[in-house]
């Protein structure tokens, strides 16, 4: 039995970790530079499967990364760069010292600088890939345009950022890719689908961050810099793959209009054209000039049967819905009053086909003044205004995200000024089985199932005639009935969890033989399952008591929230009787 | 050849005379310049010349020789020269005439010989050096005094410590060098300066000191070793400076400062010299530098300085994409989740029940940032007009960098099954009948719990023992109790003789073990049990045995007792053999090998079937069908064979503590209770590892048991429940025995966190007795 004796950790998975310090002066680089490496090439930790054999038998919390990410780092030639760069301010420096002005500009003038673009391409090697990933980058690229022009990062970045963003929704509106718009105390969370990728990003409001000490801009700033060269590039594909101009330009007809509406008092037309540019109110000019054809590319028939069928089925149906949500504002003409967040409903208004204006005063780029008898809509969003045209609405602007999310245009009598609107539910919570469904979602539902459901209007009446207290009660109750009934046909559908426990009566069949056989048919199954459980081995019988204790949790939560809103429901419903009753 | 080398020569030569007549005029520049310069210069250029012989011929080495004398003559020459400047300008002259004639000369010469290549005295320069050398010669001697004086006179010019006074010329050293001399030094004439006969000694010192008025302005000079007195003015002098004034007494050292330049504007300027023509007419350098560079801007060599391109340039990156192309670490790649998507909660409006209650608030606070569910608080708001900006925008933005590059990421996979599908698909307990389901019966009577139960072969009796110190025998179908018997300690255990041919049944209460004759059923049985009791005979020799048998006689006869052994320790289990003949009892305890006793009911006899201590044994059981023997201890199961007195196998229960064990019927399987509320199915031919183990229980185990005929098997145990389950056992070897719990039985009520303590099966129904701690017996059919 001869042979060398095996040394512990010098194979296996030990030798496929390293840990950051090792790493770091493995490729001789500080911390800084280590850090922002790891962010540009999108190196990051990996959590070993076997901690303590990959820490060589040590517990001590540390972050390991794989020795064949940071053998990958040592041949990036950014590294080189990164040097450089460090030389350079040391030059910098000592010019600085010795007060050598003239070395300091030549210096300046040389100084070092590097690309990145072979690194996203080598991080997403394909388009789509990149724009899986590209969430991120949107939603800082969106934090950083709003960034003041002072202090925290350089000008160059933020109008950058801002130029790349104005493009990016200019590109959505064009492909007109908005599904989903959430106004959430974050800040506005958009959903486009592009080229079949969903992607969500957040949108602040438009105030001024009170920065906070505790936060590294330097990391961000990396971050962002990396991101503005993927968003770039995406950008530029987009773009492409619409024939639209990079970068973009306005649309002659768009140009010449607005050039004429617009005296040279205003800015000089090169600064003043990415502010039209995000004005989004005017379309983007194309590489070759086509008509206006939107023509729908209808899916060709494919000669298919059973299941097949049924699926192209779907497909087709959910490609219409797709355009009919497409053309949901199509035809209407909005107006912008100064008070309501104006780049976000310009943004939504255009890519559903609506024609938006403001007033002159608040953005360059508006179109119509208030005074046009064709404007449909004017959002407004205080409680109550002077002077309004008969011929229009006066909405809330929360009535433009509720529509959008519902894919239909919802009824204006809930939105109208000075009315309690109802409340803004997340267009991305899909309610599972079990899961709490709030009433709005569902009369929602109903509303889109082509349901009509006569409560508003029931409610309506009950703020009028107070009179007929007892009458409209009942109707309440029957109403309630009606609901419920519904509710039962979807849960049949959707085996929505019961909400409301109602106290059944113990009916006179039931205790009949019929009754007592179903019963003792239940227990048996019951007792069988219980048998059955029994025999489990132990590792799925963890699990089984794992996961009935997460679906568990769900349902009391459920239970709690439906609770809660009932207990709501009961004290506005006896607060409103009060009143009538003070009324009365 | 010999004529180019005189003519290199003739060439070198006159270059060099050029030269030296150069020099010459150099010298007359500046008469101050020391000849010792000149001799450098000259031995310097005597040292390139030789350099360049070496490379020209042989001839030149001598030459050079000759040469360096020549150099010594032109040192004198040019120390001459600082004399008689006359001299010196007819040699120039005569110099000139001779470079003009050599430069015709040398105009027809190849330019290949022009070369630094002298040496050779030549006709020309040679009458002329001598002629200067007999000038040289006759100024020798008067030159050279003059030379001397003049050298003196110069050096005094320079030297600033001209105020010394030279007296002893031995110059700044050390006085110590002349002590052994008679001498200290040499006076101007360069005569010795004698030491003064005799050095002064301290009184001599002292002597002057007191006498010499003078003293106190007396100097001693070491280098002249005489004593100096200092004049008035002297002493003034160094007076004044110890005072820290100026020496000169003339010197007003606060004299009124004149400006040179005054502040006042003058009208006229300080110097009125005229400006330089070169200050007002362009530079020819800078015409000249300039017009390089148009010119290089013309042919386009210098370009402007690009303005760097600060904003970035994108293209079409993705142009030649290729999807296959995917990097070697892409493989190990984790992408990042993406962000949560917000739910109602985070609405600016929601559905108000999602806003958190007051106390739900207060809890939230209250929380710590990481522990909370939520990581904002949600709110209402009545119009989008009144949302204010969330302060943590940045925050969490910057969280979500920090997760990207900093946080380990690991796969893991998510168990995405339906819990259904984890319940094992069992056989109905419909079709697995018939087994018992509901409590048909209880036998009430005893008054403390009842330890053990055991039925007759018949299924017609049942027997059980409790604590309070009786054996009652109950009649299966009524319920009634037929027969109570005192025995004198709580009964441990019971068993009825599994022959049906005879009716005894075994008790033990501390350390007995009583034989009973019931009395019940047949009495045919009975009366030839009790024969077969009294028909035993004594053997001849009598063998000392570890148990003393009794033969009950009187009251005791009338009671049914028949036979008493009596142990040495407290006995806890009696167990017959199948055929009802032998008899094992346990008496657990864990210092002696004397646990075991197997007992020959017959022949009365007794035996230790083990020498060795294996551990606590816990309880023993025959194999029904061959001569094994079960006896567990506390963890393990050992089977032994009686016949061949060895261990054949030790199974390992993987139990904390063996309460009970139960063999199968067809001897091949065995389950194991414990008190870890574990239930171990052992297969003999599989493994000495359990085939099954059963966790239904809550609570400890207490006792097991099979069915002699269906295949069932009970366990009864603390949580008061006895568990019938279906157990199966295939004849085909290949078939691993099916278990399926069919039916949970309650109805025993927890006393003193005791339950169920014995369970039984009739030998022919499928019923099971329990007996339990509430100080029932329970039938369930």
């Amino acid at each position: 039995m001869g042979g060398l004796q095996k040394k512990k950790y010098e194979r296996g998975s030990a030798t496929n970790y390293i840990t950051r310090n090792k790493a770091r002066k493995k490729l001789q680089l500080s911390l800084a530079d280590f850090r922002r490496l790891c962010i540009l090439k999108g190196i990051y930790p990996h959590e070993p499967k076997h901690k303590k054999k990959v820490n060589k038998g040590s517990t001590a919390p540390r972050t390991f990364y794989l020795l064949k990410d940071i053998r990958f780092l040592l041949h990036e030639p950014i590294v080189r760069k990164f040097r450089e760069y460090k030389v350079f301010v040391r030059k910098l420096r000592k010019a600085y010292g010795k007060a050598e002005w003239t070395a300091v500009e030549r210096l300046r003038d040389n100084k070092p600088g590097y690309k990145l673009d072979h690194i996203i391409k080598e991080r997403y090697p394909t388009f789509i890939d990149a724009l899986r990933d590209i969430d991120d980058a949107l939603s800082m690229c969106f934090l950083f345009s709003t960034f003041a022009r002072t202090g925290k990062c350089h000008v160059q970045t933020i109008t950058l950022c801002r130029r790349l963003t104005v493009e990016w929704m200019n590109y959505v509106v064009t492909s007109r890719s908005l599904r989903k718009v959430f106004i959430s105390i974050k800040g506005i969370y958009y959903q486009a689908e592009v080229l079949g990728q969903l992607i969500t990003w957040l949108v602040p409001y438009q105030f001024a961050h009170d920065h906070p000490t505790d936060v590294d801009y330097r990391v961000m700033a990396t971050f962002t810099e990396m991101y503005t060269t993927l968003f770039g590039f995406i950008n530029f594909r987009l773009y492409q793959t619409l024939n639209l101009v990079y970068p973009p330009k306005l649309d002659s007809k768009a140009e010449s209009e607005l050039k004429a509406e617009h005296e040279e008092d205003y800015a000089m037309d090169s600064e003043s054209y990415l502010e039209k540019l995000s004005a989004l109110s005017a379309s983007l000019a194309r590489v070759v000039a086509t008509a206006e054809e939107e023509e729908e590319n209808q899916l060709d028939q494919f000669p298919a049967d059973g299941e097949d069928l049924e699926n192209m089925e779907a497909r087709e149906k959910e490609q219409k819905e797709q355009e009919a949500q497409n053309r949901l504002f199509e035809g209407l003409k909005f107006f912008l009053n100064r008070e309501v967040p104006r780049e976000s409903l310009a943004f939504i208004l255009r890519c559903f086909g609506a024609e938006v204006s403001w007033d002159k005063s608040l953005c360059i780029g508006g179109t119509y003044n208030v005074t046009d008898e064709t404007i449909t809509h004017q959002i407004v969003d205080r409680p109550d205004i002077d002077k309004q045209y008969i011929n229009r609405y006066y909405i809330q602007p929360q009535w433009v995200f509720d529509s959008v999310n519902a894919k239909m245009r919802l009824p204006v009598e809930d939105y109208f000024l000075g009315v309690t609107l109802p409340p803004h539910l997340s267009p991305f919570v899909e309610e599972k089985d079990g899961d709490y469904v709030p009433p709005e979602k569902l009369k929602l539902m109903a509303l889109q199932r082509g349901e009509k459901h006569e409560e508003e209007e029931d409610d309506d009446d009950d703020d009028d005639d107070e009179e007929y207290n007892d009458e409209v009660d009942d109707e309440d109750l029957t109403e309630e009935k009606n609901l419920k009934k519904m509710e039962d046909q979807r849960s049949q559908g959707k085996q929505t969890l019961a909400v409301k426990v109602t106290p059944g009566k113990v009916k006179p069949w039931e205790t009949g033989s019929v009754g007592n056989k179903v019963r003792l048919e239940k227990e048996e199954k019951a007792e069988e399952k219980r048998l059955a459980i029994m025999m489990m081995k132990k590792k799925e019988k963890y699990l089984y008591d794992k996961i009935m204790f997460g679906k568990k949790r769900t349902t009391r939560e459920a239970n709690k929230l439906a609770a809660k809103r009932k207990a709501h429901e009961d004290t506005s419903k006896a607060e409103k009787k009060q009143k009538k009753a003070k009324k009365q | 050849m010999r004529t180019v080398n005189l003519e290199s020569q003739k060439n070198g030569t006159m270059s060099k005379a050029k030269e030296k007549s150069a020099k010459k005029r150099v010298v007359e520049e500046d008469d101050d310049q020391l000849p010792i310069f000149d001799k450098d210069v000259t031995e310097k250029k005597a040292g390139e010349e030789d350099d360049a012989d070496l490379s020209d011929s042989e001839e030149s080495v001598f030459s050079g020789l000759e040469d360096s004398e020549s150099d010594s003559h032109d040192e004198e020459e040019d120390a001459e020269e600082g004399d008689d400047e006359e001299d010196d300008d007819d040699a120039v002259i005569l110099d000139e005439i001779l470079t003009k004639s050599s430069g015709v000369e040398t105009a027809t010469e190849p330019p290949a010989t022009d070369k630094n290549t002298p040496t050779q005295p030549d006709v020309k320069t040679a009458p002329k050096r001598k002629m200067k050398k007999g000038e040289g010669v006759a100024m020798d001697d008067g030159g050279e005094k003059g030379l001397i004086t003049t050298r003196h006179g110069d050096e005094y010019e320079h030297d600033t410590s001209d105020e010394e006074d030279i007296r002893n010329t031995v110059g700044n050293i050390p006085m110590e060098w002349y002590q052994d001399y008679p001498h200290i030094g040499y006076n101007l004439d360069g005569k010795k300066i004698f030491k003064p006969i005799r050095n002064k000694d301290e009184l001599d010192e002292f002597l002057d000191k007191m006498e010499n008025p003078d003293y106190w302005r007396t100097v001693h000079d070491k280098t002249t070793a005489s004593d100096i007195r200092l004049s008035d003015e002297q002493v003034d002098l160094v007076h004044r400076l110890q005072k820290g004034q100026f020496g000169d007494v003339n010197f007003n050292e606060y004299e009124p400062s004149v400006d040179f330049f005054t502040n006042e504007v003058m009208i006229h300027p300080v110097t009125n010299r005229p400006q330089d023509k070169r200050s007002f007419i362009p530079s020819l350098i800078e015409k000249e530098k300039v017009s390089k560079l148009v010119h290089a801007i013309k042919m386009g060599w210098i370009k402007p300085r690009k303005p760097k391109e600060t904003t970035p340039q994108y293209y079409d990156l993705w142009a030649k994409e290729d999807p296959n192309a995917i990097l070697g670490r892409h493989k190990m790649h984790v992408p990042a989740p993406k962000m949560r998507l917000p739910g109602h909660e985070e609405s600016y409006n929601p559905p108000p029940e999602y806003l958190l209650t007051e106390e739900e608030r207060m809890a939230w606070e209250q929380q710590d940032a990481e522990d909370r569910k939520l990581p904002f608080l949600p709110q209402k708001h009545s119009c989008l007009r009144a949302v204010p900006a969330f302060s943590r925008f940045i925050h969490e933005r910057f969280e979500r960098c920090l997760d990207l590059y900093l946080c380990p990421r690991q796969r893991k996979m998510r168990v995405n099954v339906n819990p259904e599908d984890l319940i094992p698909k069992l056989p109905k307990p419909k079709d697995l009948q018939p087994f018992p389901t509901t409590m048909s019966l209880v036998y009430i009577g005893h008054s403390s719990l009842v330890r053990s139960i055991s039925a007759s072969p018949t299924g017609q009796w049942l027997v059980s023992g409790s604590d309070d110190c009786t054996v009652r025998f109950w009649e299966v179908n009524t319920g009634r109790c037929m027969k109570t018997l005192e025995v004198g300690g709580a009964v441990k255990s019971v068993a009825w003789n599994p022959n049906p041919a005879v009716c005894l049944v075994a008790v033990c209460f501390e350390s007995t073990v009583l034989l009973l004759n019931p009395g019940l059923g047949d009495r045919l049985v009975v009366s030839s049990t009790d024969q077969l009791i009294t028909s035993y005979e004594p053997p001849e020799e009598d063998k000392e045995q570890a148990v003393t048998w009794a033969l009950s006689e009187g009251p005791e006869h009338d009671n049914g007792h028949r036979l008493t052994l009596t142990h040495p320790k407290a006995v806890k289990q009696v167990v017959w053999h199948g055929k009802g003949d032998y008899l094992a009892s346990v008496m657990p305890d864990n210092s002696s090998n004397l646990q075991v006793l197997i007992h020959q009911v017959s022949k009365r006899r007794t035996q230790n079937p083990f020498r060795k201590n294996k551990g606590l044994v816990q309880c023993v059981s025959f194999h029904p069908l061959r001569p094994y023997f079960f006896v567990a201890t506390q963890r393990y199961v050992r089977v032994y064979n009686l016949i061949k007195q060895e261990l054949t196998k030790k199974l390992m229960t993987n139990c904390k503590w063996i309460s009970s064990m139960a063999i199968h019927p067809g001897g091949d399987n065995l389950i194991c209770g414990s008190y870890d509320c574990r239930l171990a199915w052992f297969d003999l031919d599989l493994s000495t590892k359990p085939y099954k183990m059963l966790r239904h229980h809550k609570k400890a185990l207490r006792g097991v048991a099979y069915h002699k005929h269906y295949p069932l098997f009970a366990s009864g145990a603390d949580d008061g429940s006895v568990i019938i389950c279906h157990g199966m056992v295939y004849n085909d070897l290949l078939q691993n025995p099916l278990i399926v719990p069919v039916k949970v039985l309650k109805g025993h009520q927890i006393t003193h966190d005791l339950g169920v303590l014995d369970v039984t099966f009739h030998p022919t129904q499928p019923w099971v007795f329990s007996s339990g701690a509430d100080a029932t017996i329970r039938l369930f059919t």
